[in-house]
């Protein structure tokens, strides 16, 4: 877990068109950011704008139409490639995807295993002791079904760190969780990430989380998505909670609320024309 | 003895008791007591109890009798072997149905034409094309039981959370190991559910190819016995048949649950 690994993410130009023949919708248009590596990155936006379009596009589970993506300088996506997912960039999904029929330990050793890059006791053995890092134990031979969603979030996380990938993609991984259950797993996520810094595209509706987790907020517009602004998020590391009540915290959230509500007063607005 | 005890004090136990009690004595009440005119000569269960346990039997067959269990012997292998028939190529059509959309659209129509066919319609293209007798009777048991887990194979990967393809893809895994570790144990509920229809079906069938084209086995004897109006054997017969159906939907389930530990732990959780 402790492998130095790169994975910077560069998105040049990037366009989807759904559909180019039929309806013609337009998902994402003339987008470009990077992710630095080591870098984590926060994508907000309004729903239904582009967010997931790129983060399955660089897991591997969708296409562009236009522009390109690059990993460490090597070409990732275009309209003519699309690189197969990998466990060098896994995906924490929105409504958790933990295999039900896995236990616990079984599922977080899943990948090394299927990939023979561990043997099955030795996977065994690291998968416990990052249980116990994180604070969990005797769940290893539970089923997900046995765990609350916040657990079964910690555990997902864990599957995915264990293959040491390059870039980690969260698309809204506490959206179901409750206010406590969110911030257990921000300071989780955080400490995962001060001990070992990777590439994180983290896709969220939630300013404060953005904010507090990330070094950099992406915000987008409304469909067709581009980058409307990128805020850097100068707060120190390792964070603590308190943060939340410096003066650098609340300029960053005044200044980032203040956006995204514009932009929100436009997807309003479209979705009023789109009714009428 | 305390097991005992804990049995007969559940609600169920008693539910169940008071449900035989009740169908057992009406029974009794039709066929002895009002005798309606049409219930004349059907046996009560007290005569069907005596011959079904005698022996010396009136009719020669009782569990006490080397014949009766060489029927059950006969009709146990025959649904068996065509319910392991319709596992083994349901549950591999199923998948295959379920995960290839070309396949799926090649044969689903097909699957559909065919699954409402009446087993028994089968009977005379089977007789034509299967040699000896035991074949043929196996396969109008096999050919309802294939399609009704066919479909419920196909249901099965269909309810699959399309993420768990993804998640799997992303830790690395290819399409044979998609194939074990989600494809096969996310469709098990639904497979499961199919088999006990399908042994259901089976069951049902049987009975219907042994009479017309058998020889032997307890659908045989079913017909060979009102012919010869013993009708006390007949009933021994259905009931003998309503037991073999039971006890084999029970191993299946306890089979389902032996693979699905984790639904076990899903509805404890519950």
């Amino acid at each position: 877990m402790n492998k130095a690994a790169n994975g910077k993410i560069e998105i040049v130009n990037a366009g989807k068109i759904y559909d180019p023949a039929g309806i013609h919708v337009v998902a994402v248009e003339n987008c470009s950011f990077n992710l630095e590596a080591g870098q984590f990155v926060s994508v907000v936006g309004p729903s239904g704008c582009g967010k997931s379009t790129l983060l399955n596009t660089i897991a591997g589970f969708d296409t562009i139409t236009s522009g390109e993506i690059l990993m460490d300088g090597e070409l990732l996506a275009s309209p003519e490639i699309q690189t197969p997912p990998g466990p060098d960039r896994v995906v924490v999904f929105q409504g958790g995807a933990l295999f039900p029929w896995k236990t616990v330990s079984e599922n977080i050793i899943y990948g090394p295993v299927i990939q023979k890059n561990m043997e099955r006791p030795e996977a065994e053995k690291m998968a416990i002791s990052l249980l116990n890092r994180v604070g969990l134990t005797k769940v290893e031979t539970k089923y997900p079904s046995e765990l609350s969603s916040g657990v079964q979030r910690r555990v997902e996380i864990l599957r995915a760190l264990i293959n040491q990938p390059k870039i980690m993609m969260l698309d809204e991984p506490f959206r179901a969780l409750d206010a406590v259950a969110k911030s257990v797993m921000h300071n989780f996520l955080l400490e995962l990430f001060d001990e070992n810094p990777r590439t994180m595209f983290f896709i969220t509706h939630d300013l404060d989380e953005a904010i507090y987790l990330s070094d950099l907020v992406v915000v987008m517009t409304t469909r067709p998505a581009k980058v409307k602004k990128i805020i850097k998020i100068d707060l120190p590391r390792p964070r603590r909670l308190d943060v939340i009540k410096t003066e650098i915290y609340r300029n960053i959230k005044a200044d980032l609320l203040s956006i995204v509500h514009e932009e929100a007063l436009k997807a309003f607005k479209a979705g009023e024309r789109e009714m009428a | 003895m305390t097991r005992i005890k804990n049995l007969a004090a559940a609600p169920t136990f008693y539910a169940a008791l008071a449900g035989m009690i009740l169908f057992f004595s009406s029974w009794y009440f039709l066929t002895e007591t009002l005798t309606l005119p049409r219930f004349k000569n059907i046996p009560d269960p007290l005569s069907v109890v005596t011959e079904w346990s005698a022996i010396h039997p009136k009719y020669g067959v009782s569990l006490f009798t080397k014949p009766y269990y060489v029927d059950i012997l006969y009709s146990i292998i025959r649904t068996y072997a065509a319910f392991a028939g319709a596992v083994v190529f349901g549950v591999s059509l199923g998948i295959v149905m379920g995960w290839s959309r070309i396949l799926h659209n090649y044969t689903f129509p097909l699957v559909e034409i065919f699954r409402p066919m009446p087993p028994l319609s089968w009977i005379p293209l089977a007789v034509l094309v299967l040699p000896g007798i035991e074949l043929p009777v196996v396969f109008v048991t096999f050919i309802a039981a294939f399609f009704a887990t066919v479909l419920n194979t196909l249901l099965g990967v269909q309810s699959i959370n399309r993420d768990y393809f993804l998640a799997a893809k992303c830790l690395g895994a290819k399409p044979r190991d998609i194939l074990f570790h989600v494809v096969i144990p996310g469709s098990l509920p639904f497979i499961f559910t199919g088999l006990q229809i399908a042994m259901g079906i089976a069951w049902m069938s049987i009975v219907a190819g042994e009479i017309i084209a058998g020889q032997r086995g307890l659908g045989y004897y079913i017909y060979e016995a009102a012919a010869l109006f013993q009708y006390e054997q007949v009933i021994m017969y259905m009931f003998t048949l309503g037991f073999l159906g039971y006890v084999s939907s029970v191993a299946i389930r306890y089979v389902g649950n032996l693979l699905m530990a984790w639904e076990e732990a899903k509805r404890k959780a519950r």
